[in-house]
């Protein structure tokens, strides 16, 4: 435990050191945030602003209100599309929350530091695949005359690659892929944010009697919790935009996987087959009020930014 | 750390995202703007009136004797485009490999889309399904040219689109003019292994009812070995084109009636019904992953396109020669002549962007009705001289037990003509809700309200009238 001493007094330090610098401020800071500035605003602000614009007119650049939004919520692909995300987003979140923190938490302190540091090695390598890559991993994973869990395939009872791909286990699929290339680096920031808690609260803690659950469950996750508001928001606003995995999936089985499984590939139809880049648009807007919902209720109820004032 | 991996994960699905707006920004910014509504009904009647008042105003592009054209094929088709380029190197060509539009890919529609808001980057010919020419015949917006050219304005001679095989280019048709040329066709005949028949003593069936009968006898003699499959994405045009179910009829241009509640479609869901529960007919599809290995030996008969000779049974089963047969189409009670389905065959279409239509369209003659070209083609010429040196062709003839001229001759003029092209694929219906049925368990009969009501909202998204009778 002496090991981490220098790390925390590190993060102390810097923090002190930031103070000033923050208030002396100098053209220096902008320069350094103005290659960003200039691609966020080239890259997401005026994509958004058009994405409004082309939501509210029609092809011809006539206002029309809502009607775009009314005209695809009634489309007969909107409900399911937007079923299945909020089935994959449910899925996926409660098994990120539960299996990073979990594993974060044996991890930092039931388990010597090399072992702790070779598993959040091996866990953090899936996430080094591009989305693409991690995808056709899984699709050898799924397929059970190539796959080495063939066994367990077998045992589920889904004797081939189409009885795997049937529509009911698509979510748990698609949360599968996502956990195994997402997880292991939220493992390691949670191990990180494990880290920041100075040792003399777990001693007390322990002192008075606290055994392992009991001190992860009172002192350890209450004082993690921003963190784990904070990976929440980002795999939310990630998972709403589920695109890739489907739509490979959607090739790879042959069309056996819906075209418009996700919003963001009814979007895409709704551009590039109908050529409805205003549809589209409205589409893009709906996910995007789903993902500020999401964060706004996520960061109303747990003083996310209030860090800084403590 | 993950966190700023994270984030950048998350941007990068972010920029993805904004990527795409982006572009669909520009495009749109670039092209300004189209119909009144951006709704599919107004689009595909705007592209109607916009087709019925250019179908005189066909402008071509100023045009550059001997510039370059640019060549989209699939892999299949890419030899031919090649030899082309070898027999004639004054061409410039730019050939590029594509999906071609099998199995119902959009590919080239979504490109195309773009090239019409960027207005540049088509290519000068393309090889693609008959479902392409759909859109292609048809601008896709107001004030756009529609992509595909009419060939019979001034580029190909009517005497040549006359020597198609009956009924071939009806795809290509669309208000009295002709977009595209057909590279083959794929009619739908009986195969069947005639070693194991011979061996086994069966008469090759001629009616439904035979094959019905002989399937179940198979599955009682021989268990194990199958006289067909239904888990491909085209085996609906396999057997229900055949049974001549009305699932993709077009009465009138706009309206299309969909209704498989028809006595012509429960039939055949009813006897293949009968031959899965019998395991005589496998849910899996004959394309599928691990089909060929597991039980590509123990095919005695498939009802399928003209190419499963090759495609199927010579590469993909790896089956013997001298060992596969084809029969004539079979017939339903009451039927002197049979109809039957047609499962694919490709069009060669000329973008009406080119600068260069003289090379084009010598190109897109050449393939398809050259005899250089296809009497050796790897699918059956949909024009009828071609048809006839490619069937004179000794690779075309020896790798059969018997002479599959008469079957495929017979077949290709039974094509029933009532199952449409339409501006969606046949496809994606029955592959993401019929298939994942049947791979359930489920029966064909019980999954085709599903697969009904599928179709309907496809077509109407797509701007169709449906009826449903």
């Amino acid at each position: 435990m002496t090991l981490l001493h220098p790390q925390r007094t590190a993060v102390t330090v810097s923090r002190r050191g930031r103070a000033p610098r923050r208030g002396s401020g100098g053209a220096t800071g902008y320069l350094f945030v103005a290659g960003y500035a200039l691609l966020l605003l080239a890259f997401g602000v005026f994509p958004t602003g058009y994405a409004f614009y082309l939501s509210v007119t029609n092809s011809q650049g006539r206002f029309t209100g809502l009607n775009q939004f009314i005209k695809v919520a009634h489309d007969y692909r909107f409900v399911p599309a937007f079923t299945n995300i909020l089935i994959y987003l449910v899925m996926w979140l409660v098994v990120l929350v539960v299996l990073t923190v979990l594993v974060a938490v044996v991890l930092r302190g039931r388990m010597r530091p090399g072992l702790s540091a070779l598993f959040r090695f091996l866990f953090y390598i899936p996430g080094a695949l591009a989305g693409v890559a991690s995808v056709l991993v899984w699709l050898f994973m799924l397929a059970p005359d190539v796959s080495p869990a063939a066994r367990l395939l077998n045992w589920l009872g889904m004797h081939s690659f189409v009885a795997v791909i049937a529509p009911g286990n698509l979510p748990v699929i698609f949360m599968l892929i996502a956990f195994w290339t997402g997880a292991g680096g939220w493992i390691v920031v949670m191990y990180g944010a494990l880290n920041n808690i100075p040792d003399e609260v777990i001693e007390a803690a322990k002192m008075d009697g606290a055994g392992p659950w009991r001190l992860a469950w009172h002192v350890q996750i209450p004082m993690i919790r921003q963190w784990i508001v904070y990976m929440t928001i980002l795999a939310f606003a990630a998972g709403t935009q589920l695109f890739v995995e489907p739509q490979l999936l959607q090739t790879a089985s042959l069309q056996r996987v819906s075209p418009t499984w996700s919003p963001n590939q009814l979007a895409y139809v709704f551009a590039f087959q109908q050529g409805d880049f205003n549809g589209a648009a409205a589409i893009s807007v709906f996910l995007l009020a789903l993902g500020l919902i999401g964060a706004g209720l996520l960061v109303a109820r747990s003083n996310l930014f209030s860090l800084d004032d403590r | 750390m993950r966190s700023p991996i994270a984030t950048v994960d998350a941007r990068h699905r972010t920029s993805r995202a904004s990527a795409a707006v982006a572009l669909a920004a520009a495009a749109a910014l670039l092209a300004g703007c189209s119909s009144a509504s951006s709704t599919p009904q107004a689009a595909a009647s705007a592209a109607a009136s916009g087709s019925a008042a250019g179908s005189a105003s066909f402008a071509s592009v100023a045009q550059k004797a001997g510039s370059q054209i640019t060549v989209w094929a699939d892999s299949t088709r890419l030899p031919a485009v090649q030899a082309y380029q070898k027999a004639n190197p004054t061409v410039k060509m730019n050939i590029v490999t594509y999906d071609g539009s099998a199995d119902g890919s959009t590919y080239l529609q979504t490109k195309v889309q773009l090239f019409d808001r960027t207005g540049s980057g088509w290519p000068d010919v393309v090889f693609g399904s008959p479902t392409d020419v759909t859109w292609a015949s048809q601008p896709t917006k107001s004030g756009a040219t529609a992509f595909a050219a009419p060939l019979d304005e001034n580029l190909v001679p009517q005497q040549t689109l006359d020597n198609f095989a009956k009924g071939s280019l009806a795809p290509c048709q669309d208000n009295g003019h002709t977009y595209c040329m057909r590279n083959d066709i794929a009619q739908v005949v009986l195969w069947y292994n005639k070693t194991l028949l011979d061996q086994w003593g069966y008469k090759v069936p001629t009616t439904w009812a035979d094959y019905e009968a002989l399937g179940l006898q198979v599955a009682k003699d021989h268990p194990g070995y199958l006289v067909g499959a239904v888990g491909d994405t085209n085996s609906q045009e396999s057997y229900f084109w055949s049974s001549q179910c009305p699932a993709f009829h077009l009465t009138q241009p706009n309206t299309l009636q969909v209704n498989l509640g028809a006595a012509d479609c429960t039939r055949m869901a009813t006897l293949l019904d009968k031959l899965i529960s019998a395991k005589a007919v496998s849910t899996q599809g004959f394309f599928s992953q691990g089909f060929a290995k597991a039980s590509g030996s123990k095919v005695v008969m498939a009802y399928g396109p003209s190419w499963y000779g090759q495609y199927l049974f010579k590469s993909a089963f790896n089956t013997p020669a001298g060992q596969i047969a084809a029969a004539p189409p079979l017939t339903w009670p009451g039927e002197t002549t049979a109809s039957t389905g047609n499962v694919g065959g490709g069009v060669w279409m000329v973008s009406s962007h080119s600068a260069n239509l003289k090379a084009s369209t010598d190109l897109v003659t050449w393939l398809t009705t050259s005899d250089a070209n296809q009497a050796s083609a790897p699918t059956y010429p949909a024009y009828a001289p071609a048809a006839t040196a490619w069937l004179a062709n000794p690779t075309n003839r020896s790798y059969f037990a018997t002479d599959v001229s008469p079957a495929f001759q017979q077949a290709a003029n039974d094509v029933w003509t009532g199952w449409s092209n339409t501006k969606f694929s046949d496809a994606t219906a029955w592959s993401s809700v019929v298939l994942p049925a049947l791979t359930a368990g489920k029966t064909l009969t019980s999954a085709l309200p599903a697969w009904q009501t599928a179709i309907t909202n496809e077509a109407k998204a797509n701007g169709y009238t449906v009826v449903n009778q």
